[in-house]
């Protein structure tokens, strides 16, 4: 980019209002940023969910169990394809506030439940062969700085140990992560056997079902087949889509997306207008300038190229800093919401149509002050300088 | 005749002022042989400009030809002028016209941004144009930091710096002292006599004329040239 330093240097040509337009594009960028990441958390757990996966829970609470006998019912219900279950164990690890996902679960049924969850080969057949064995997301083996092979004491707060102890002790055999950028790894899974054997009570139970519906059947159908079964039995179930689920926690949130996209389109309007202004006014003092350029013999392309390119820039300055800015903060305020609104994520996507928009607006604002350029009669220009 | 540069044949310039039509220049025959230093006189609005404008490819003949250094430029589209210019012809202006957000060394090289040199070559070539005009220990200043002498001798470097055959100055001393005056025309000089650049120079400066070979004088509407006494 040999035109670089030039469009650079007048690009800052008035140092303050360069600044100031800048400024505009930051606070618009950053703006976008930090909306459209909650927006992903109000839609997200709809799009993350999986439309095939049913979720069984007891009709009365989530928090009561389920028979372990279930499972052979649900797995032999029409359009059910597979079945696995996690219950909720709700330790934690050294300090009360290490709180996080614990799930006893049954390793081979539960990781093709969730084929989103990756794993190294080896690390996952240690963990089946190892009844006191347990696995962990990415997010949690780098929260607490844990390494395969580290043994992890963790501390019950409902589920006390046949033998009366209340610390239960894993080797952790294997760190997963998820390939959906948009998806969650925060969880500490571990052998549903050994939770079984060793626990003092509520023998025979799971928290929940998860079953994948087979291909071309009906989920609704399929949901309403599981629970006829197990009405008028002391627990009725009832089943659900993941994403009816989510929708259901989404829906009060519906207009949030409507909003959020006015203000955005607010924000725009008001970003072309200013960056449009600055650009216009730019060439207007340059007029000669331009001339001059194009007399040196700077082509009608390359005079116009090089104004647009200007208008990018300032674009592209302000709205990098922007959405470098929203996304430090997103990935702190991620954190602090997790309880909250899990799933607050500035997705690559989101970033991509981010910087899309800058190069966009820039263009939309460099344009006519760029063709006024562009078209500029050499010799009138010089004649009125 | 390889010893020509410039050549217009029946050039006439006519511009459209609302209904009525100005011409500026009427079937005008010019030669301009290669190394020659001429001054153009005349009255304010005789088309000194125009016909500067018409020799460096900025503006076309309404009528008649224009051939600089073999190229038909009266024939040309607008790109090709503007490529052609960019190798064949330097322009100074009365007023400098240097890019004021770029330092002289800057300014001087914009010319071979257009070129296939690599940024090293730019720069030192550059430095050789402003060592030309004797401002190479100015390099690193911008425009506003520069005297008026000073500016129009880095657009003089930015208009030698891609090495042109031909030199159009409008008015280059317009601006400056007698003293500075003398300076520019002196170096003018230098670059026809030592470099062999051809240079057409316009001026009100009867003085200033007298450093170039010979003087044309151009008349109120139409212009005539015709050789000085
Ligand atoms: N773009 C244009 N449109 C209409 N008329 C023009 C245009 N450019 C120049 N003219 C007219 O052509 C005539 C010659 O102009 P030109 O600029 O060539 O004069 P000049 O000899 O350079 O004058 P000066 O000494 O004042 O610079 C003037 O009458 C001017 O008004
Ligand atoms: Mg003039």
């Amino acid at each position: 980019m040999k035109y670089f330093r030039l469009i650079w240097k007048n690009a800052w040509r008035k140092k303050i209002r360069t600044s100031l337009t800048v400024l505009s594009v930051f606070v618009a960028f950053l703006l976008f940023a930090l909306l459209s990441a909650l927006g992903f958390a109000f839609r997200g757990g709809v799009d993350v969910a999986d439309a095939e996966r049913l979720i069984v829970i007891d009709k009365i609470s989530l928090i009561n169990p389920l028979p372990m006998s279930y499972r052979n019912r649900i797995a032999a219900t029409e359009g059910v394809e597979s079945v696995t279950h996690a219950s909720w164990f709700g330790g934690y690890y050294q300090d009360p506030r290490n709180q996080f996902g614990q799930f006893p679960v049954d390793p081979e049924s539960y990781f093709d439940m969730y084929p989103e969850f990756n794993m190294p080969a080896e690390q996952f057949e240690a963990f089946k062969r190892n009844r006191t064995g347990a696995v962990v997301g990415r997010e949690i083996a780098d929260t607490y700085g844990w390494k395969v092979g580290d043994q992890i004491p963790i501390q019950a707060t409902i589920w006390t140990r046949a033998d009366g102890g209340r610390t239960w002790e894993f080797q952790l055999e294997g760190i997963f992560s998820t390939d959906d950028p948009r998806g969650s790894s925060a969880l500490m899974l571990f052998q549903y056997d050994y939770f079984e054997e060793a626990r003092a009570f509520g023998k025979g139970t799971v928290g929940w079902y998860i079953l994948r519906v087979s291909k071309g059947a009906d989920p609704v159908q399929v949901a309403n087949a599981i629970d006829l079964q197990f009405a008028n039995s002391p627990n009725e179930t009832e089943t659900s889509t993941e994403a009816a689920f989510a929708q259901s926690f989404t829906k009060q949130f519906g207009n949030i997306a409507l909003i959020v996209t006015l203000i955005l389109g607010a924000v725009f309007f008001t970003l072309l207008l200013v960056s449009g202004n600055t650009m216009s006014q730019s060439v207007r003092e340059r007029i000669s300038e331009l001339a001059v350029l194009k007399t040196l013999g700077f082509s009608d392309p390359a005079v116009l190229g090089i104004v647009l390119s200007e208008s990018i820039l300032i674009m592209l300055m302000g709205g990098l800093l922007g959405l470098g800015l929203g996304w430090l903060l997103i990935q702190g305020l991620a954190q602090q919401m997790a309880a909250f609104l899990p799933g607050i994520f500035l997705s690559p996507a989101a970033m991509a149509g981010g910087v899309a928009m800058m190069i966009g607006a820039g263009i939309l604002a460099g344009i006519f002050p760029a063709l006024k350029a562009m078209r500029l009669s050499i010799i009138d220009a010089l004649a009125r300088a | 005749m390889s010893d020509i540069l410039a050549k217009l044949r029946g050039v006439s310039r006519i511009y459209q002022k609302g209904k009525e039509k100005v011409e500026v220049l009427h079937e005008l025959d010019l030669e301009i042989p290669k190394g020659d230093f001429i001054a153009i006189m005349g009255p304010s609005g005789s088309g000194k400009t125009t016909l500067l404008n018409l020799l460096g490819g900025l503006d076309k003949p309404t009528a008649g030809t224009v051939n600089v250094g073999g190229a038909e430029l009266s024939s040309m589209s607008n790109s090709q002028l503007s490529h052609w210019r960019s190798t064949n012809v330097g322009f100074i202006f009365q007023f400098y016209n240097l890019l004021p957000v770029l330092t002289a060394l800057r300014n001087v090289e914009l010319p071979l941004l257009l070129t296939d040199f690599s940024s090293k070559e730019r720069v030192k070539r550059a430095s050789i144009a402003l060592d030309i005009v004797g401002l190479a220990d100015r390099a690193k200043h911008y425009p506003r930091e520069l005297s008026g002498g000073q500016e129009q001798r880095v657009a003089i470097a930015r208009a030698i710096v891609s090495d042109p055959s031909l030199l159009l100055c409008d008015e280059p001393t317009g601006d400056l002292d007698r003293e500075t005056a003398d300076e520019i025309l002196r170096l003018l000089q230098v670059l026809n006599r030592e470099h062999g650049k051809t240079i057409v120079m316009v001026t009100h400066d009867a003085q200033a004329a007298d450093y170039a070979n010979r003087t044309l004088h151009c008349d109120k509407g139409t212009l005539e040239a015709r050789e000085a006494a």
